[in-house]
């Protein structure tokens, strides 16, 4: 059965995310003085094809953490949708 | 005295392969021998080198599809059987993505792509890529990396100094390393490191772009030659 993995990956919050920093300037430049701060992360959507959502599940967090990920800067989460 | 084979790992986007090429060829006794990432044969080298430049277009992060590349399986073998491996720029990124040396690259803190002459300090100079440098001179080689910023947790940093894994530092002309000369926002103004067992280097800096007057400096060219003595005293 297909499932969708949407991993969202982040740079921790000890680790300087210039991109973030610049798109924050932008914003408070063009006036959105309620603007307090922006990070920047990567949204990935895998499908896996597993027997159940267990497994699906297993895979989508060993795929995080052996590739799509770099767990000394980057956080991730991931959430599973069954694909009919 | 027959000459010795070192391989340059050459990956869909390297663009330093070349140049790294024509750096060891320049040292005699050094033959250069290009691996493809796709093969398995490390074509009886003595010491491999991951070049500089953007392996599989940079995509995901700096090095992390290029770590998972055929010939990786080998070259990480390689480094734990204790061969030396040099990392240059991505060369360095893959090396830390691989896991060979601990810690990450993360953006410049400028944000910029930066490509310029930098000065550097080889802090460990009795390592097999160091030995021909003395700890009390200014190196001036180049950079040219988006993503250079180093980083790890403190207790990283903590055994990276405690063990003289800190191979070279961003300084000043007079081998200070403060702010104004860390062009990138590394903790420590780290521009390489060494792994515990001595047989693994990365660093940003270019020496292969330094390694003839020709091109502005040869202070780059003393890393190569230090291998160089070390696989001709093995």
């Amino acid at each position: 059965m297909p499932y969708l993995a949407k991993i969202k990956v982040t740079l921790r919050q000890s680790i300087l995310d210039v991109q973030g920093k610049a798109v924050e300037h932008a914003l408070t430049n063009l006036g959105y003085d309620s603007v307090e701060s922006a990070r920047i992360g990567k949204y990935i959507e895998v499908t896996i094809n597993e027997a159940d959502r267990e497994q699906a599940e297993r895979v989508g967090n060993e795929i995080c953490q052996k590739l799509l990920s770099n767990p000394v800067m980057e956080n991730y989460s991931l959430e599973l949708e069954k694909v009919n | 005295m027959a000459e010795i084979s070192v391989g340059v790992v050459v990956f869909p986007g390297s663009n330093c392969d070349h140049d790294t090429e024509y750096a060891l060829a320049s040292i005699e006794g050094i033959r250069p021998v290009m691996l493809w990432h796709n093969e398995h044969d490390l074509q009886g080298a003595k010491a491999i080198l991951l070049p500089g430049g953007f392996s599989y277009g940079d995509y995901l992060r700096a090095g992390a599809i290029a770590r998972f590349s055929p010939i990786m399986k080998e070259v990480i073998e390689f480094a734990n059987r204790g061969f030396p491996v040099l990392g240059i720029c991505n060369g360095f990124q893959v090396l830390l993505e691989s896991g060979l040396l601990e810690g990450a690259l993360s953006r410049n803190r400028g944000m910029k792509f930066l490509c310029r002459q930098t000065t550097i300090r080889p802090v460990n100079c009795s390592t097999i890529f160091t030995s021909l440098y003395r700890d009390d001179e200014v190196l001036s080689i180049p950079i040219a990396h988006g993503e250079g910023n180093y980083f790890a947790p403190p207790d990283v940093l903590k055994s990276l100094i405690d063990n003289g894994q800190i191979a070279f530092q961003y300084t000043d002309e007079n081998g200070r390393a403060n702010d104004e000369a860390n062009p990138n926002g590394s903790l420590l103004n780290i521009a390489g490191i060494i792994n515990r067992q001595g047989n693994v280097l990365g660093l940003m800096p270019h020496p292969e772009r330094a390694s003839s007057s020709l091109l502005g400096s040869d202070d780059g060219r003393r890393m190569f030659e230090s291998l160089y003595m070390h696989l001709a005293a093995r």
